[in-house]
């Protein structure tokens, strides 16, 4: 088997991540062969919400470096890609969440982050769509959406990076295996392709969690900011059965967006209307003029999570050429910025205002096999 | 005959009509604004193509399938 | 709360009013289902300028009078909760109806390809103008140019010049020889053949296609490609569609296999879906007498009279003949997918032109980059015109089968799986 030398690097999977990935490469003067299966995957279906989490340190790191990097880029991006900073408001429903949100609030600003308060009256003086009775929430000011498959596809559209529809049956370090049992080789080979990530790779710890999602027809824009529940917190992004948490998004289009569910152990794609009707009672709880708007499309994705819902970046420790980024769950959109510059600095040898250490491989797949 | 404001305009029409035809009647027959700003009218006539989504009564609802009713409010969408 | 029928037909053209009589003396429940306010289907449409043929109107009225039919009237299909269960919704309110056996006579929509102007107000489909008409849409004093293929055209000519349109010219993409051979052909059916001699108008130009709709923000004229030449013509109305797509999306959604982009069926009318029977348009088209023979057909076949289905097969089999005379006839000219200019829309929904969709390779990846498909038609009239322009399947169908509010979708969370 004589692999094919095709590009400095091969990217296995064209979502954002992989396209973000290629683009800094690309920019550094490797060649790159983006190679894509041409299957739906978390970019196609995802929300695109660009936020600053801070469940934990490492992930605010994260996602707040990422997310200024998708600032800094936001004026070159084509219309097509629809960004927008108009903001998170995080709602408390009682007072439980309100403390969440003033603890959020008191970390956040440490962090730099143009944030506020709002308490109960406030809340529809910004939002007049919620309900009556909600505590308060918390602005997030700096973030915003985007309409991550166009900027995708701006990101691969680069003279050094040339795109492939084929799929990936085998990686073996920096050669990989294609459907038609041709083998192609490069400097080195990305993966980040998601959930399919496991086909290549058992070893990985990604399992998929569906998210079911909707959107609406066309209606005068009456929301601004996106709305999620703070019960997003504790409930759906940490727990084990399905959960559903309110997450409204509105399009420039006017449409409104509408998540979040989280389901495991299906790789079941098709939409079941139990859990799409129980995503869209939570989200109606919040707003209730949602009740008579109509909702045109339905769809879900699976989001590739790593057991503490931080990506891998960095190259794999017992298969040297292949490098890894994967398994960032429902941040990809937001982290694949950051991702493409860790990257980079690890191949590079350079160093980032960003620690690579906490989305290291090592710590799930152990250190190198050789000395 | 009932009557019905399409468009802030009262016009009286035959039990039976649709609300296209009434917008045809009291106006230019539009019912929408294109997402490039290109005026549309009902194209397919059965509930397919939906150019013709209007707001009757405060909902959104297709004017070749909804038969007028007395007193009702119809507005096109800008 | 579920209600709960023995028989469901959806739809009440030719196909599901037959179905719905030739059920009710088995004294079952029966529900018949249809979107638009009242029954009658496209051909059947009723409205204050609407003509019923007196057959319509009777079997209306047979129907009215079987206790043991319900008529739900602008109620369309929603999502599909369990098996042998739908979500439906109405203007007011959303249900879900749990059947036994479901009869599909779901029909076809016609198939607009796009053009240069097609987007134009006063543009609209062939069977569009017609079903604009019978519902008051006033047309008088108005002209008419009737495009595309198909005896719908004379049809829709008809119906606009009975209500005082002046119609210009029907152009016909089919060939003179291709009209003369259909026409030749109809004698063996006596009724159609008298149908035709009635809808026959000299405006009618065989060989002829649309080039494009003229105007600003209003269709002022038509250019047209007439036998050969180019001429424009200044009109009011351009009522242009090219033939019948089955509406096969709620079939495929519940599971029924397609054939030759239709519900496949049996003898019976029956589907691949146990249960489930189809007939009329949706199956294939062939015009009302084949969608009620159909009908009829899959009506006894679910109440369990094989015996009485089983006799209707000799007049099913006769206008069979027809539709394949139909079909082969009126097959349309590959010119007819060039009419496109790059910037002329085809995803109307989402204002998407041809040139950003004939970069791409498929259906789904050309959704994704121009968002053609993802708008409120759910990809009904795009998803045809690309399957013709293109040689694109559109993907599998999935709920909402139709817009639906909200709070009619909640109903769906009392169903999680076991």
């Amino acid at each position: 088997m004589n692999p094919t030398a095709v590009a400095d690097a091969i990217v296995i999977g064209a979502g954002i991540v992989g396209a973000a990935c290629a683009q800094a490469l690309a920019k550094r003067g490797l060649s790159v062969r983006v190679l894509d299966a041409g299957t739906p995957g978390a970019t196609a279906a995802g929300m695109g919400h660009l936020l600053v989490l801070d469940d934990n340190a490492a992930e605010l790191a994260l996602s707040q470096y990422s997310l200024q990097r998708w600032r800094d880029i936001a004026g070159s991006l084509p219309n097509g890609c629809a960004y927008r900073s108009n903001g998170t408001l995080w709602l408390a429903a009682n007072d439980e969440e309100m403390a969440v949100a003033e603890h959020k609030f008191e970390v956040l600003r440490e962090h730099g982050e143009a944030c506020e308060i709002l308490a109960g009256n406030a809340l529809r003086e910004r939002e007049p769509l919620l309900r009556e009775g909600l505590e308060g929430g918390l602005l997030i000011k700096g973030d915003g959406i985007v309409y991550a498959p166009a900027a995708a596809q701006w990101m691969l559209d680069h003279p050094l990076i040339r795109q492939q529809r084929a799929t990936v049956t085998e990686v073996d370090g920096n050669r990989v295996r294609l459907a038609d049992g041709q083998w192609l080789s490069a400097g080195m080979v990305l993966l980040a392709n998601g959930i399919q990530a496991t086909e290549l790779c058992p070893e990985l710890p990604i399992q998929a969690k569906k998210g079911h999602l909707a959107i609406t027809d066309r209606y005068p824009a009456q929301i601004t900011h996106t709305l999620v529940e703070l019960g997003y917190v504790t409930s759906a992004h940490n727990a084990s059965g399905p959960s559903t948490a309110c997450n409204i998004q509105p399009r420039p289009t006017g449409q409104l967006f509408i998540g979040a569910s989280r389901q495991f152990n299906t790789t079941d794609p098709d939409v079941e209307g139990w859990m799409l009707a129980k995503m869209l009672r939570r989200a109606a709880e919040y707003v209730p003029a949602l009740n008579t708007l109509n909702v045109i499309r339905a769809w879900t994705g699976f989001r590739a999570a790593s057991p503490d819902g931080l990506p891998l970046v960095g190259e794999h420790p017992q298969r040297p050429g292949l490098w890894l980024a994967v398994g960032h769950e429902g941040l990809g959109v937001t982290t694949a910025p950051a991702t493409a510059d860790l990257l980079v600095a690890q191949l590079f040898d350079e160093s980032l205002p960003l620690a690579a250490t906490p989305y290291l491989p090592q710590r799930f797949l152990g250190g190198s096999s050789h000395a | 005959m009932l009557e019905l404001t399409v468009d802030g305009r009262t016009l009286q029409v035959a039990v039976g009509t649709s609300v296209a035809a009434a917008l045809a009647m009291a106006g230019d027959g539009c019912t929408r604004t294109s997402v490039s700003g290109q005026r549309r009218a009902p194209l397919c006539g059965m509930g397919i193509c939906q150019e013709c989504r209007v707001t009757i009564d405060g909902a959104r609802r297709l004017a070749c399938q909804t038969s007028c009713r007395d007193g009702m409010q119809v507005r096109s969408l800008p | 709360m579920i209600e709960h029928v023995d028989i469901l037909i959806i739809g009440a053209g030719p196909a599901g009013i037959h179905a719905a009589l030739a059920a009710a003396p088995s004294g079952l429940r029966i529900v018949l289902l249809d979107d638009n306010p009242l029954p009658g289907g496209q051909i059947w449409r009723d409205g204050p300028q609407a003509s019923l043929p007196t057959q319509a109107t009777r079997l209306r009225e047979r129907l009215q009078a079987c206790a043991n039919v319900q008529i739900q009237g602008s109620t369309r299909v929603i999502a599909r909760p369990a098996p042998h269960q739908l979500l439906v919704e109405n203007d007011q309110r959303g249900w879900i109806i749990g059947y036994a056996k479901l009869i599909l006579c779901t029909g076809a929509r016609e198939l607009l390809l796009p053009f240069p102007g097609w987007t134009l107000p006063g543009v609209t489909g062939a069977g569009g103008l017609q079903a604009l008409i019978k519902g008051g849409l006033p047309v008088a004093g108005e002209r008419v140019v009737v495009a595309g293929s198909g005896p719908l055209l004379l049809a829709s000519a008809h119906s606009a010049a009975k209500n005082g349109a002046r119609i210009l010219r029907i152009a016909e993409q089919a060939s003179t020889r291709a009209v003369a051979g259909f026409a030749t052909q109809l004698p063996r059916w006596p009724h159609k053949w008298l149908q035709s001699l009635q809808l026959f108008s000299p405006a009618y130009r065989p060989g002829s296609h649309v080039l494009a709709a003229l105007g600003d923000d209003r269709l002022e004229g038509v250019r047209l490609m007439q036998q050969g030449r180019i001429r424009e013509v200044p009109c009011d109305r351009l009522a242009c569609g090219f033939g019948l797509v089955p509406n096969t999306q709620l079939g495929e959604a519940l599971g029924c296999a397609l054939q030759d982009r239709a519900i496949a069926v049996d003898a019976w009318q029956a589907s691949s879906l146990a249960d489930h029977f189809a007939a009329g348009e949706c199956t294939g088209f062939g015009g009302s007498e084949l969608a009620s023979v159909e009908g009829s057909i899959a009506g006894h076949a679910a109440a369990g009279d094989q015996a009485a289905a089983q006799r209707l097969w000799p007049q099913r089999a006769r206008w069979q003949g027809f539709a394949a005379v139909l079909n082969r006839a009126f097959a349309l000219d590959p010119a007819l997918a060039a009419l496109c200019a790059p910037d002329t829309l085809v995803c109307r929904c989402e204002d998407v032109p041809f040139a950003a969709l004939a970069a791409h390779c498929d259906w789904r990846e050309a959704k994704l980059a121009t968002r053609c498909g993802m708008g409120a038609c759910q990809g009904r009239v795009c998803g045809a015109a690309t399957a013709h322009l293109f040689g694109w399947q559109p993907s599998a169908p999935r709920p909402p089968f139709s817009p639906a509010r909200i709070e009619t979708l909640l109903r769906l969370d009392g169903h999680p799986p076991a």
